[in-house]
C-alpha cells in the first residue's frame, strides 16, 4: 500500500477507535431518531392503516434529524484539539484525509441509522414490500447527508452556536434526496416501477462522493488557512 | 494588463465608494421613474385578464420579485466567487448587501402569489413546484444571512458566504426539479393553471417596465448597501475616515 493509502486507513482507524472509545455518544443519534418516531406515533396515534401509509415518511425525517444532529461531531473535536490543523499540514492529499473522516462518520452515524430505520418500519407497520427500497434508499441517501453535511460542517466549524446554524443550512440541501427516497418507498408499496427514483439517488450519491471531498477540503483551508 | 486597469480600478473599495455615491442617486430616481410608469401602465392602463379579471394586475409586482430572487441569488454566488478568486473587496461587500435584498425579492414574491392565490385558486397556500421551491430559496437566503451573521471576521465571513452561495447555486436546480417533479406526483389535478401561455403585448409592456424598474432599485440599493459594507469593513483606512467625515459635513 502507498502513502496515500496508508493515511487514508490511519484517519479511518483512527476516526473509529475515537467513535468506539465514547460509545455512548455513538448511540445517541440512533436514540433521538427512534424517540422522534415515538413522538409521530403519540401524535398521530395507533391505527395501523395510517401509520402504514405514513412510516415511510416517517423514517426518512427522523433519519434526516438525526443525521443532521450528529453532522456537529465530524470536525468540532477535531479543531478544539489541533488534529484539524495537523490534517492540513500533513504531506498527503488533504480530500483523501477528509474522504476517510466521512467514511467513518457514516460508518459510526449513517449505518446505525440504517438498522434503526428496519426496526422503525415493524414499529410503524411499513408494508412487506417497502422494506428492500427502504434499506436501498436508506444506503443511497445516508452517504449523501454525510458528504453534504461534511461541507457545510466545515463551512460552521468552531462557530458559537453551529449547531442549530448548521441544521438550518443543510436541512433544505436534503429536500431532493428526502423527495425521491419516500417516493420510491411508496411507489414499491403500490407496486409500482422504483427504478427511476433510484437512478435518481445514485446520481446525486455519485456526484456528491465525486465532488464533496475536495470541497470539504478546500473550504476548512478557507476556514483555517 | 492595461486593459484591466479600469476594473482594477474601480474594484479598490475606494473608487467604488465615490462612484456608488455619484450613480445610486440617478438610479434610484430612475427606478421610482419606471415604477410610476411601470405601475400606471400595468394597473391603469393595461386591460384586465379576460378570465382572471383585475386580480391579474399583481403579477406586474409578483412576476419581477420573482425574477430578482433568482437573478441576485446568481449575482450573490457570482460576487462570492470574485471575491473567492481575486480576492475583490467590493465583490464581498456587494455579495454581503445583496443576500437581504434578494431575501426580501423572495418574500415578496410568494406574499404576492400567496395573495393572487386566494381569489384564483381559493387558497392562500398551494404547494405548487414554483410556490414551492421559491419557500425553499427563502430558506436558503435566510441561511446565507445566519452564516454572515455568525462569524465576525468580515473576511472570514464573505469566503464562507461564498462557499455556501456556490452551494446553493448548484443545489438550486437539483432541488426546484425534484420538488417539480414531487409536485407533480402529489398534486391532485383539479387545480390547474389558468391564464394562456402567451401575453399579450399591451401586458408585457409594463411587465417589463416594472422588471426594469425592480433592477434599477436593486442596483441602486445595493450600491448603497455596498457602499455602507465597505465603510464598516475598512473602517481603519484613512479612505473611510475621510469619507465619513465628508458624509458627515454635508447638510
Amino acid at each position: 500500500m502507498n502513502g496515500c493509502g496508508r493515511a487514508f486507513v490511519a484517519v479511518l482507524r483512527r476516526d473509529l477507535v475515537i467513535g468506539f472509545r465514547h460509545r455512548s455518544e455513538l448511540g445517541n443519534p440512533v436514540v433521538f431518531n427512534i424517540i422522534v418516531a415515538l413522538l409521530f406515533i403519540f401524535a398521530l396515534g395507533n391505527d395501523p392503516v395510517i401509520l402504514g401509509r405514513l412510516a415511510a415518511a416517517i423514517i426518512w425525517v427522523c433519519a434526516v434529524l438525526a443525521s443532521t444532529l450528529s453532522l456537529e461531531r465530524l470536525f468540532t473535536p477535531d479543531y478544539e484539539d489541533g488534529t484539524l490543523e495537523q490534517l492540513l499540514l500533513s504531506a498527503q492529499p488533504l480530500p483523501l484525509l477528509v474522504a476517510a473522516k466521512i467514511l467513518a462518520h457514516w460508518l459510526l452515524c449513517g449505518l446505525p441509522l440504517v438498522v434503526a430505520a428496519l426496526l422503525l418500519g415493524v414499529l410503524l407497520y411499513l408494508p412487506q414490500p417497502g422494506y428492500p427500497p427502504l434499506l436501498l434508499t436508506l444506503l443511497l441517501g445516508t452517504p449523501v447527508f454525510s458528504l453534504l453535511g461534511a461541507l457545510l460542517a466545515a463551512l460552521t466549524v468552531g462557530l458559537r452556536g453551529s449547531g442549530v446554524l448548521l441544521a438550518l443550512l443543510i436541512l433544505p440541501l436534503y429536500i431532493p434526496v428526502l423527495i425521491f427516497a419516500v417516493a420510491a418507498v411508496s411507489d414499491a408499496v403500490h407496486g409500482l416501477s422504483i427504478a427511476g427514483q433510484i437512478y435518481f439517488l445514485a446520481s446525486l450519491f455519485v456526484l456528491a462522493l465525486t465532488l464533496l471531498p475536495f470541497a470539504t477540503a478546500a473550504t476548512l483551508r478557507l476556514r483555517l488557512g | 494588463m492595461r486593459m484591466l486597469e479600469p476594473f482594477y480600478k474601480f474594484s479598490s473599495p475606494q473608487h467604488f465608494y465615490r462612484l456608488s455615491t455619484v450613480l445610486a442617486p440617478w438610479l434610484g430616481w430612475l427606478a421610482v421613474a419606471l415604477f410610476t410608469t411601470g405601475l400606471t401602465g400595468g394597473l391603469l392602463l393595461a386591460p384586465p385578464d379576460y378570465q382572471q379579471g383585475e386580480s391579474v394586475r399583481i403579477i406586474y409586482v409578483h412576476v419581477p420579485s420573482a425574477w430578482m430572487s433568482l437573478f441576485v441569488y446568481v449575482l450573490m454566488a457570482a460576487a462570492g466567487v470574485a471575491g473567492l478568486v481575486w480576492n475583490v473587496k467590493v465583490a464581498d461587500a456587494v455579495a454581503r448587501a445583496s443576500a437581504p435584498l434578494g431575501a426580501m425579492f423572495t418574500f415578496l414574491a410568494l406574499a404576492t402569489g400567496s395573495l393572487w392565490g386566494k381569489p384564483m385558486w381559493g387558497t392562500w397556500w398551494v404547494w405548487d413546484a414554483r410556490l414551492t421551491s421559491e419557500l425553499v430559496l427563502l430558506f436558503l437566503y435566510l441561511g446565507y444571512m445566519a452564516l454572515q451573521n455568525a462569524i465576525e471576521d468580515r473576511r472570514m465571513a464573505a469566503r464562507a458566504g461564498a462557499v455556501l452561495a456556490l452551494v446553493g447555486v448548484v443545489n438550486i436546480p437539483i432541488i426546484h426539479y425534484s420538488v417539480e417533479w414531487w409536485s407533480t406526483l402529489h398534486q391532485p389535478a383539479s387545480i390547474s393553471r389558468i391564464g394562456a401561455p402567451a401575453i399579450h403585448i399591451s401586458m408585457l409592456v409594463p411587465l417589463l417596465v416594472m422588471a426594469l424598474a425592480f433592477t434599477f432599485y436593486y442596483v441602486a440599493a445595493v450600491l448603497v448597501r455596498a457602499r455602507c459594507e465597505l465603510l464598516e469593513a475598512e473602517a481603519g483606512s484613512q479612505w473611510a475616515q475621510a469619507a465619513a467625515a465628508t458624509a458627515a459635513e454635508r447638510p
